[in-house]
């Protein structure tokens, strides 16, 4: 083990952390949906790439950095959520698992090949200035963008917890997941509520493309790609639990990143698929999941 | 004839002339119809066969299979690999490729029910198990890697390694079909059947009165997985190539799904009417797409058809399909 080796190894870690934030921002809004619902929302990954491609909009026509429309695009997905919930979700809770799959993948189909006709095929990214600055903290190189980006999902993941342990409405949501018939029976509306968190996870996952397209540039292929991403972190961490998706984002992050050094870039989510495997069969509440029984 | 006699059991006459007479229209049916529609036609047998087979494990034995590509995928390259390295027909080769989806559909069945995985869950670890063979496959030389496997095309006839035109893959499509068919209505009419419609239904109350859940489970998965494979072989000698991208892909195994959910789940004429519905759909959107100079506004259509089937049919077209037409019997 050389000096160099174990430099170039931490960096790879804290490339893997910086991104891993986005990744556990966008694992969010997913597990923020089932943990109340109990829908698994396949469109995760689509609307992810819808994001991404918005902030690309607003900066190649309008000349807004993506850091700077983010809380309008949030604002867009919390209104596009609550509607789309409202509108087609409703019915589908509690019902089998394969119809919801089936409904979710029609809105999938929809949004990802609606990208593709609008932007088209070609990858979509984002000159910013900042885009060669760095930090520097000892030997270690922070990438600017990067560091900006993961800031960015520090501070939105901490008002989603302000939201959740502060607020009468995120108060009534965590009751209405608890418990959905006590919930009822003390008189919250929870259609509402339900519409209300689908909003907030879309914000969340709308906010995560904003910031993700800072860091790589946009495809509507990636749409599938990110939706069995937000999956696998969801699952290691434990799904329905928010620390859990945001762990399970790092954690991913960094083996996303440390696998790209040791091992070919694109064995990296072989990687994550195993480690998904090992974590289903082992602890399949997930490492911060609370067992079910 | 007892075994005919059982598998006809309490279908009305009706059903089974009109059976009959649409397995003799599919026989000559390559007669009439000109290349196109053909095509058209060996497409809706693939979905509904490959649909009829995923059907066991969800429709009848309630476990969600997303990953069901992994079966396909292994099938079509055990077989075009024994063709393409040492030579070995298909014939032949089909059984190495049924054995090794077998052996995948033991361990991701085994795995699963064993830690109890149901639900999402046990969907997520088919995708997971998928996704990961995928990533192997692009990575193995022996299968061509990410570059792909290339079977030759000569243009000759040789029944022998199923190579050949498109007459010769009708047919055996249309023969798998056929067995699937019978071989679901024969499952379905046992006790195996049974017990799978039980641990379906409510696995907890079906355990407690003595079936053996993990072994039900075990035998759907493994038969879902087998049947699956002769899918793949046929899909990689119909198509003469084969790439990881594709073969592994979630869109393979959400492809397979979507007949029998659009048609019916747990039903028998849920994955053939599902595959024509879809297929019909699919094709008219292409020639739609084409007609309005925008090609890719047939997937749009697509999805939004997918929308409105599910929320407007939930339970699939053919239960309300088979109330309309008077053959309620059937509805099960």
């Amino acid at each position: 083990m050389t000096a160099d080796f174990l430099l170039s190894l931490a960096q790879a870690v804290t490339k893997g952390l910086l991104t891993g934030m986005v990744y556990g921002l966008m694992a969010l809004g997913l597990s923020v949906i089932f943990g109340v619902m109990r829908v698994v929302n396949f469109a995760h990954g689509e609307m992810m790439v819808v994001g991404m491609y918005l902030a690309w909009m607003g900066f190649e026509y309008l000349g807004v950095s993506p850091l700077l429309s983010l809380p309008f695009i949030a604002a867009l997905f919390f209104v596009a959520g609550y509607a789309l919930q409202r509108g087609l979700i409703s019915p589908f809770i509690g019902r089998p698992e394969h119809q919801q799959f089936l409904l979710l993948l029609a809105v999938a189909i929809l949004l990802v090949n609606g990208a593709l006709a609008i932007a088209g095929p070609d990858s979509r990214g984002v000159q910013l200035d900042s885009q060669f600055d760095s930090y520097e903290l000892g030997p270690i190189v922070f990438d600017a963008v990067r560091l900006h980006a993961a800031l960015a999902a520090i501070a939105i993941a901490a008002l989603l917890w302000l939201f959740f342990t502060r607020t009468r409405t995120g108060k009534s949501i965590r009751a209405a997941a608890d418990n959905h018939m006590g919930a009822l029976v003390v008189g919250l509306d929870v259609r509402r509520l339900y519409a209300f968190t689908f909003g907030v996870g879309a914000a969340c996952v709308g906010a995560a493309g904003a910031l993700m397209i800072t860091i790589i540039p946009v495809t509507p292929f990636l749409a599938g790609e990110y939706t069995l991403l937000a999956f696998v972190i969801v699952i290691v961490g434990g799904l329905g639990s928010m620390t859990g998706a945001l762990m399970g984002g790092l954690l991913i992050g960094v083996s996303e990143a440390v696998a790209g050094l040791l091992l070919q870039p694109s064995l990296k989510s072989m990687f994550s698929f195993g480690l998904l495997i090992l974590v289903l069969l082992l602890r399949p509440q997930g490492l911060f999941g609370k067992s079910s029984s | 004839m007892t075994f005919a006699r059982r598998l006809v059991g309490n279908a009305a006459p009706r059903t089974v002339w009109l059976l009959a007479a649409l397995l003799a229209l599919l026989l000559i049916a390559p007669a009439i119809l000109g290349k196109y529609w053909l095509s058209v036609l060996i497409l809706i047998l693939y979905f509904a066969y490959v649909g009829q087979a995923w059907n066991i494990l969800m429709g009848f034995a309630g476990q969600l299979s997303l990953g069901h590509a992994l079966y396909a995928g292994l099938g079509g390259y055990v077989a075009a690999g024994l063709f393409f390295h040492y030579g070995i027909g298909p014939w032949a080769g089909v059984f190495a490729a049924v054995a090794a989806a077998a052996l995948a559909g033991t361990i991701v069945g085994y795995l699963g029910f064993r830690f109890s995985l149901a639900g999402v869950y046990f969907a997520l670890l088919t995708i997971a198990f998928s996704e990961f063979t995928r990533l192997a496959f692009d990575h193995w030389e022996w299968a061509g890697g990410a570059g792909g496997l290339f079977l030759k095309v000569d243009g000759g006839s040789d029944i022998v390694n199923l190579r050949g035109g498109s007459l010769l893959f009708y047919y055996v499509i249309l023969a798998l079909a056929a067995f699937a068919f019978i071989l679901c209505r024969a499952l379905l009419e046992s006790r195996l059947g049974r017990y799978w419609l039980a641990i379906r239904e409510d696995a907890e109350a079906a355990q407690a009165v003595g079936v053996p859940v993990l072994r039900c489970k075990m035998i759907a998965i493994v038969i879902s997985a087998a049947l699956t494979a002769l899918a793949g072989v046929w899909n990689a000698f119909y198509y003469n190539n084969l790439f990881p991208e594709t073969a592994f892909a979630m869109g393979r195994s959400i492809e397979i799904t979507l007949a029998p959910i659009i048609g019916g789940l747990g039903t028998l004429f849920g994955p053939v009417v599902g595959a024509v519905v879809l297929t019909g759909l699919g094709e008219a959107f292409t020639d739609l797409g084409e007609a309005l100079g925008m090609p890719g506004i047939k997937q749009i259509f697509y999805g939004l058809a997918l929308l409105v089937i599910v929320m407007y049919r939930p339970a699939g077209v053919w239960p309300w399909l088979a109330g309309k037409l008077g053959l309620g019997e059937l509805r099960k």
